[in-house]
């Protein structure tokens, strides 16, 4: 499942306002309300459930990603946001080292199947370092757009 | 994507058939939870695998993940009914397996399965 299949990309925030965790996952919520991908009165909802989620586990990967994810009713299909923090954000993630890039995804409850494509496209692109650090260098949303584009292209990259 | 050089899987390797004289263990084993190798499970997975000195490999048929990377063990995308061949070499391999094989089959990542087991899918 490629980026462009599940991320908005009228829902990418090169520069998080949020200093923390639940401030940077309620900041994403509300970029897919705004993008029109949640309904408006789901965006509490939502971000209770992504905090309640991430608190039964961390999505910090280590490596400077978190991946923080729940399954929701008001989802359709599978939908994702991207955050960027040059400072830094506490995800409490497994090598206890800041999260500078947050892809936040919001699943229907009824397709598991199609939340492990998207996570496996996510860690697949993730997991090289090359890709996460064009990832943080996104100053733009079309930047972004540009760099998840590219990845979906080349599939090697 | 494979980041390791592609072992000859298949059901002609065993136990012991290391080439530098590490023992092997393979063992086929299929997800039984109805959500599938979501992240919560990939973690409990690199939790067992990481207690042994084995190295730990995990293959879906298509592409091979290191067990003990939640990176790498999340792009297997493997849901229920998947069938995944997990190889350990080292000294405690076997042991290795064992356990996970444990974790999957048995314990099924301390998760359900499907509610309707004849929707399986592969």
């Amino acid at each position: 499942m490629k980026f462009k299949e599940f991320i908005c990309f009228k829902a990418t925030i090169p520069a998080l306002k949020a200093t923390d965790r639940d401030g940077a996952i309620s900041e994403l919520v509300s970029a897919l309300v705004e993008a029109g991908k949640l309904p408006t009165g789901q965006a509490k909802d939502v971000t209770k459930a992504v905090i309640k989620r991430e608190n039964e586990a961390s999505t910090g990967m280590g490596k400077g990603v978190a991946v923080p994810h729940v399954k929701h009713p008001a989802a359709k299909g599978v939908i994702g946001a991207v955050g960027l923090s040059a400072e830094g954000i506490d995800f409490s993630s497994l090598d206890e080292q800041p999260v500078y890039s947050v892809i936040l995804l919001i699943s229907p409850m009824d397709n598991p199947d199609k939340h492990l494509q998207a996570m496996e496209n996510v860690f697949k692109h993730l997991q090289k370092e090359r890709f996460r650090k064009f990832l943080r260098q996104c100053r733009t949303p079309g930047e972004l757009e540009d760099l998840l584009n590219e990845a979906d292209e080349k599939p090697s990259w | 994507m494979v980041i390791r050089p592609a072992r000859p899987a298949g059901p002609g390797i065993h136990a012991g058939d290391g080439t530098l004289g590490k023992p092997v263990c393979e063992r086929t084993v299929e997800i039984k939870n109805a959500l599938g190798l979501h992240l919560r499970p990939a973690m409990k997975f690199i939790d067992i695998a990481n207690r042994f000195a084995s190295d730990v490999q995990v293959s879906n048929g298509q592409s091979t993940a290191d067990g003990k990377s939640i990176m790498e063990m999340g792009t297997l995308a493997a849901i229920y009914g998947t069938r995944l061949m997990i190889r350990a070499e080292g000294p405690d391999a076997e042991q290795a397996v064992d356990a996970l094989r444990e974790l999957v089959e048995v314990r099924m990542f301390d998760e359900p399965p499907p509610e309707d087991k004849t929707q399986a899918t592969k």
